[in-house]
C-alpha cells in the first residue's frame, strides 16, 4: 500500500461505552439484601415413628403471638420490649431457678466443659399474626441470644462475637445454641 | 524567533479524547462486577419490617426470592387487593412453590445447591397465614435455609 493506513477513529468509542454503562446503571441493583437468617426444621418422614421426644416445662419457654399481635411469653403477657430480657433470665438462669432451665455440663471442643443451658423457646403463632409482630419478636429473640454470645465470648476471648475467628465462634456457639423453635402450625391453635 | 510561531497557530490545541474511553470503561466495569442484574419486575408492593439482628446475605447469586404482598395499584383490579405470593414474573399459589424451587435448584451447580437460600421478602402487614404456608411448603421440598428480608433499624428505634 502506498498510503499509511489511516487510524480509525476512536471518539466515538466513548460514546458507545457511555451507552453500556447507561444500561447497566439501569438493570442493576445495588441494594443489599439483609435480612433475619434461619433454618427450618426438616419435615418429619412420614414413615418414621414418632417418638415423642419430652421437654422438662422448665426447659421450655413458649412464646405465643395472637390475631391482635400480643404477646404472651412463659405464661405472662408482656410486650416486645420486655421479651429479650426475659429470654436472657430464661437461658442463662443465674440464680439457679427451679423452675429455669436446666444446666448439663457438656465438653466443648477446644474449650473444656461448661454447662450448657437446656432451654428451649418456642414460638407459636396464629394465622392472624401481623408479619411485623412475628417478625419482631424473631428478632428480640435473636438479639437476646446474640447478647448472651457476646457476653460468653468477651468474658473468655475478650473479644465480641463477631471479631473472633471461626474456630471461636463454633465454640461460642455450642456453648449458647439458639435454640429458637418455630412450632409446627398444626399446633398453633391448639390449647396447651 | 521563527522557529516558535508556527507553534502558536491554530488557536488552542484540543483536548485529547482518546483516554475517556478507557476511563468510561473503567467506570463500566465497576459496576458491571458490584452489581447483579434485577431479575423480576415487582409486582407486589412491600414495605419490609424492620430488624436489629440482620445479617447481609452472602452469595446474592445462591439466593432466590419469594415475594408477598398487596398488589401494586395498578394490579389491584385484576387481582384484588389481599396479599399474594408473587414469583419470578407472575402471582402463584402456595401450591406452586415446589416447581419454582425446584426450578431454582436446577440452575445452581451441584456443590451450590446446599447453600441455597430462600428469602422471603414480605410486607410487613402480611399476615402470618400465608407465611406459615410458605414455610411448610419450603420444608416440604428441603429448602430450609431461609431468610426474612428486613430493614436494618437500630435496637434503639423499637
Amino acid at each position: 500500500m502506498a498510503r499509511p493506513a489511516q487510524q480509525l477513529p476512536s471518539s466515538s468509542l466513548a460514546d458507545i461505552a457511555f451507552m453500556v454503562l447507561i444500561f447497566f446503571l439501569l438493570v442493576s441493583t445495588m441494594d443489599q439484601e439483609m435480612g433475619l437468617q434461619r433454618r427450618l426444621p426438616p419435615m418429619p418422614d412420614p414413615n418414621q415413628k414418632v417418638d415423642d421426644v419430652q421437654i422438662k416445662r422448665r426447659n421450655i419457654m413458649v412464646v405465643k403471638i395472637n390475631d391482635a399481635d400480643r404477646l404472651l411469653a412463659g405464661g405472662t403477657p408482656m410486650d416486645v420490649s420486655m421479651l429479650k430480657e426475659k429470654a436472657k433470665e430464661f437461658l442463662l438462669n443465674p440464680s439457679n431457678d427451679e423452675n429455669l432451665p436446666e444446666r448439663e455440663e457438656k465438653v466443648i471442643e477446644g474449650f473444656g466443659s461448661y454447662p450448657v443451658s437446656k432451654g428451649v423457646i418456642s414460638l407459636q403463632n396464629t394465622r392472624g399474626t401481623s408479619y411485623n409482630a412475628y417478625l419482631r419478636v424473631q428478632n428480640e429473640l435473636v438479639r437476646a441470644v446474640n447478647e448472651i454470645r457476646d457476653e460468653f465470648a468477651l468474658a473468655n476471648f475478650g473479644k465480641v462475637y463477631i471479631s473472633l475467628d471461626e474456630e471461636k465462634q463454633r465454640i461460642v456457639r455450642d456453648a449458647i445454641p439458639q435454640n429458637i423453635s418455630e412450632a409446627d402450625p398444626k399446633d398453633t391453635g391448639r390449647k396447651k | 524567533m521563527a522557529k516558535f510561531s508556527r507553534k502558536g497557530k491554530g488557536g488552542t490545541p484540543e483536548l485529547s479524547t482518546s483516554s475517556l474511553a478507557d476511563i468510561v470503561f473503567m467506570i463500566l466495569l465497576f459496576f458491571m462486577v458490584t452489581t447483579s442484574m434485577r431479575q423480576t419486575e415487582r409486582m407486589v408492593a412491600i414495605k419490609m419490617p424492620a430488624a436489629s439482628e440482620i445479617a447481609k446475605l452472602e452469595r446474592k447469586d445462591l439466593a432466590a426470592y419469594i415475594y408477598v404482598g398487596t398488589p401494586m395499584p395498578h394490579l389491584q383490579g385484576q387481582f384484588g387487593t389481599d396479599s399474594r405470593i408473587q414469583l419470578n414474573d407472575s402471582f402463584k399459589s402456595v401450591d406452586d412453590i415446589r416447581d419454582f424451587i425446584a426450578a431454582e435448584r436446577e440452575t445452581l451447580s451441584e456443590s451450590d445447591r446446599q447453600f441455597m437460600t430462600v428469602s422471603i421478602k414480605a410486607d410487613e402487614n402480611v399476615r402470618m397465614g400465608i407465611v406459615t404456608d410458605i414455610k411448610q411448603e419450603l420444608r416440604r421440598t428441603s429448602a430450609l435455609k431461609i431468610m426474612y428480608a428486613a430493614r436494618k433499624s437500630t435496637p434503639a428505634g423499637f
